[in-house]
């Protein structure tokens, strides 16, 4: 029988998880006005750190619309998805070698089908919203996400191939001596690039590329509605930070400090990445995004696999 | 007071062409006077100089047709605009008409201009449409007969540009009310709600989109009036066929303030606040035709010091208008941080601007004949410091932007056309020079003294919308260097001239006689009354050639003050350059246009 203690500690991560999403928007404003030569937010609490809580209050007391032309139960849940499945994806990511949600064999199939699943948020919503701005925004991301899912996964074999395992565990574990970004940097560059068009940031925002279709898939979406999209995408950010931590870091491996420190240390890292990528790169046009897809990341995955599975054959036994 | 004088003589004059002084005749045109043959065109003498004839309205399309393929053609359609004369006094040199057309053509290769006027009756408002000949005179057309109620026979699109569908009236014509208040308030009843309404319902086949293909459907899309990259209140009608771009209609004339309309009942300085809205990013380079054509009319000569000071602060807006455009020219592409850089920069300049003028983005600091003041002590160490400062910075924004990659790939062969489709279209300025042809007012027809500085006129070859970004963003490099020569030989002088128009008498010698206090009073409760005439006045604006046509019928106001803006004419070419591209490839294009809508509805 399950004890109500069991619940506990997920709740907590839970809790955390979303503050550190609501605060990394902070981290976002502050870093980009640093890096842009302006001050952004700082009016609120000491160096704006309470931005986040006056933008809460913001979002929860704004009219929850739907609109009148839109599918409403798709329209609603379109959102959650989102939500459900960003937070899902971390129950499976050892923060520390005692901090763990859950443990299984499969966990890298896992993600991958859940970021399968929320591509369906944002064409769910941008299909329900029944506007025209967010009709392009959905046909948009449904070519750029389904293909981008499919280097993510290849680029992720190498590792599969040189740690024997889909499990998260095992593949930290098999860094302790090298960590996978020496041995796999190819995989990793590949793997980032993805990871950055599956969360839809800059410069692979052309899900919701402002300055051409307005806000794209969630243009209709206002309130917490909007809230959800917007913490989802933070959501999005710090799991494939933490998942790149993982996979290619070493996670929480590392000398002198505790391990958790080291974990939240890469994420960090990967997450100021995120933001500096927005601060410097314009948005390629949707066709060409495609064409680089295709035509460069898909045969560089397949060397990357072809060559790992070599080196596993010839010098790994 | 000129040091600069000698060494520009060898490297700046041998490109300055000297044709357009002297003044063209009839008898340079032999094969228009031969067209015209057995019904001689009456000339008329303006100010500006310019070959002013009046024609025949059955004439006028075979004239145009002969002057737009002759050799040396005059194959640029610089304005076309309507005059509504029925309230002119000053009538012995012209012809008893209504209304006139103006028909203002430019030749680049003989760089001359030439005006061709047709009488109208009040009872026989037509003519035919020049739309065959010369596309870009459709929407000019239109503005005719939006503002004239003058119809174009064959227009293709007769329709309101300016004003809603539903607007009753022409207004610039001289018995439509100019004040608010002469007409009735306004209510909205619910007949006029409903007429309205329906007026705002799309219907793709009013905006001339067909189905090419029959069993296909197309997205219609609404980009504007309010979008992120339209700057300003601009609206274009989509037809999409996913995200390919079938057909792009623009819809302008959501900033229509009337600027021609106020200027019949401004004093002629009592409008120059007016003129530095028109480009709201040209601050005194809007005065500066305004002022130009005036003096001209009026034969006042100003000071070289006023000459340098304008020249000065005219580059300093050509700086800070392609500032804004270069920032936002990245920000449509997609890069987010250059814009705030700029704004960083242009803040820098704002302050010596408002160091030297009092105001920012508006100051309204050119005077009919000088200045409103001289320029402040300690003006040119803040002005070095930014000629110094600028650019370095500059070098990094071309290695931030031009040279970036994704940006490359986004604009390079992206709304490209030709120097022949831009004269077609009546683009000037870098959208012109991008395409190879070096074509600058500076150069061509120096004025204000620009003849002293030593410049060069950057130019591009592909035409493409990464080439228009990179000239203007030489273009600054090359006001930069004419700002320094404007420190370095900053002339001694008036800032005013001495002229009875322009300046108040002596305060002592108006103390001691009556004559002089009457013109003092009079100059100061009524404002300077110009003598009759016509003047044209064209300079290189921010963003293309901007030019004031004033028509004075001898009083203390003006009969009819035409503003050419060049983004009116750019806007005109986006259907061609947009066919075919996708949305995001839309935006890029509106980026390297640089309009602001102000300037094209006025």
């Amino acid at each position: 029988m399950t004890s109500l203690s069991q619940f506990i500690p997920p709740l907590v991560i839970l809790v955390l998880l979303l503050l550190a999403a609501a605060w990394s928007t902070w981290l976002e404003r502050r870093i980009l006005g640093l890096w842009q030569d302006r001050l952004g937010p700082n009016r609120v609490g000491p160096f704006g750190l309470l931005q986040v809580v006056a933008d809460m209050i913001k979002i929860f007391t704004k009219e929850d619309w739907i609109p009148p032309f839109a599918d409403k139960v798709v329209f609603v849940l379109a959102p959650m998805i989102l939500m459900i499945s960003m937070l899902l994806g971390f129950a499976i990511i050892p923060f520390a070698p005692d901090i763990q949600i859950a443990s299984f064999d499969n966990a890298l199939l896992f993600v991958l089908a859940l970021s399968s699943i929320s591509v369906y948020s944002v064409m769910l919503a941008g299909f329900s919203s029944n506007s025209k701005y967010a009709l392009l925004g959905a046909l948009r991301t449904a070519a750029q996400m389904l293909s981008y899912e499919v280097f993510m996964g290849l680029a992720l074999m190498g590792i599969v191939v040189l740690s024997g395992s889909f499990s998260l565990n095992e593949i930290v574990a098999a860094q302790e001596e090298q960590w996978f970004i020496l041995s796999q940097p190819l995989g990793f560059v590949l793997f980032l690039i993805a990871g950055v068009a599956e969360s839809h940031r800059a410069p692979f925002d052309l899900p919701e590329a402002e300055t051409e279709i307005v806000a794209g898939f969630h243009t209709e979406y206002a309130s917490m509605k909007f809230g959800m999209f917007f913490i989802g995408e933070y959501l999005g950010v710090i799991f494939v930070s933490a998942f790149i931590s993982t996979l290619y870091l070493g996670g929480w491996q590392g000398p002198w400090l505790p391990p958790l420190a080291w974990f939240i240390l890469k994420t960090s890292l990967f997450v100021l990445l995120f933001i500096l990528l927005r601060a410097a790169l314009p948005r390629p046009r949707y066709d060409q995004l495609m064409r680089f897809g295709w035509s460069v990341l898909l045969p560089l995955a397949l060397v990357n696999l072809l060559l790992s599975a070599l080196w596993q054959l010839s010098v790994g036994h | 007071m000129r040091p600069a004088k000698a060494e520009v003589s060898q490297a700046g004059t041998s490109q300055v062409r000297h044709e357009w002084r002297q003044e063209l005749t009839l008898a340079d045109l032999p094969e228009l006077e031969r067209l015209l043959g057995d019904r001689p065109p009456r000339q008329q003498s303006t100010a500006d100089k310019i070959l002013t004839l009046w024609i025949a309205k059955d004439q006028l399309l075979a004239a145009m047709q002969l002057l737009k393929t002759q050799s040396g053609p005059f194959n640029f359609l610089f304005d076309l605009y309507g005059v509504d004369e029925r309230l002119r006094q000053d009538r012995q040199l012209l012809p008893a008409q209504d209304f006139t057309l103006v028909y203002h053509l430019l030749s680049l290769e003989r760089n001359q201009d030439l005006r061709l006027k047709v009488a109208l009756e009040e009872s026989e408002l037509h003519m035919p449409s020049l739309c065959a000949i010369w596309p870009s005179a459709n929407w000019y057309e239109r503005e005719a007969w939006d503002l004239y109620g003058i119809v174009f026979d064959n227009h293709p699109n007769l329709r309101r540009i300016l004003l809603p569908p539903t607007f009753k009236g022409h207004p610039l014509r001289k018995e439509f009310p100019c004040r608010a208040t002469e007409n009735a308030p306004f209510a909205l009843d619910e007949q006029r709600q409903s007429d309205e309404q329906a007026a705002l319902k799309f219907d793709p086949r009013d905006w001339g989109m067909t189905a090419e293909k029959a069993d296909h459907d197309y997205l219609y899309l609404n980009l504007g009036p309010n979008h992120p990259s339209v700057h300003g209140v601009f609206r274009i009608a989509l037809q999409l066929d996913g995200e390919h771009i079938v057909q792009a209609v623009p819809d302008i004339g959501f900033h229509h303030r009337g600027a021609e309309k106020i200027a019949e009942r401004q004093t002629w300085h009592g409008f120059i606040p007016y003129t530095d809205r028109i480009d709201y990013l040209g601050g005194v380079m809007n005065n500066f035709p305004y002022v130009l054509a005036i003096e001209q009319l009026a034969g006042i000569r100003v000071s070289a010091r006023v000459e340098c000071i304008r020249v000065m602060l005219a580059e300093c807006f050509r700086i800070l208008s392609h500032m804004l455009f270069f920032g936002t020219f990245a920000q449509d592409v997609g890069q987010l941080s250059p814009i705030f850089y700029l704004f960083i920069d242009r803040e820098k300049l704002f302050a010596i601007i408002e160091a030297i003028t009092g105001a920012r983005m508006h100051p309204s600091w050119f005077r009919i004949g000088g200045l409103a003041q001289d320029l402040p002590n300690g003006w040119h160490t803040q002005m070095q410091e930014f000629v110094d400062y600028f650019p370095k910075r500059l070098d990094e924004y071309q290695v931030m932007v031009m040279n970036n990659s994704i940006l490359k790939r986004r604009t390079k062969g992206i709304g490209q056309y030709s120097t022949a489709q831009a004269l077609e279209w009546n683009i000037s300025g870098a959208g012109l020079r991008a395409t190879g042809l070096s074509w600058d007012l500076r150069k061509q027809r120096p004025y204000s003294g620009y003849d002293n500085y030593q410049f060069e006129v950057p130019t591009a070859e592909g035409g493409d919308a990464y080439d228009r970004c990179q000239v203007r963003v030489e273009e600054m490099r090359q006001s930069i260097k004419i700002i320094q020569q404007c420190i370095t030989h900053m002339p001694a002088g008036d800032y005013k001239a001495d002229h009875p128009l322009t300046t108040p008498p002596d305060t002592r010698r108006s103390k001691q006689d009556i004559e002089t206090l009457i013109q003092h009073f009079l100059n100061v409760s009524w404002g300077p009354v110009l003598p009759k005439g016509e003047s044209c006045f064209a300079v290189e604006a921010t963003k293309g050639i901007n030019a004031y046509t004033l028509i004075s019928d001898g009083s203390n106001s003006s009969y009819r003050t035409r503003i050419r803006t060049p983004s009116f004419p750019h806007l005109q070419m986006i259907p061609v350059l947009a066919k075919g591209l996708m949305v995001a490839d839309l935006i890029a294009i509106l980026a390297s246009i640089d309009f602001v809508m102000a300037d094209v509805d006025r």
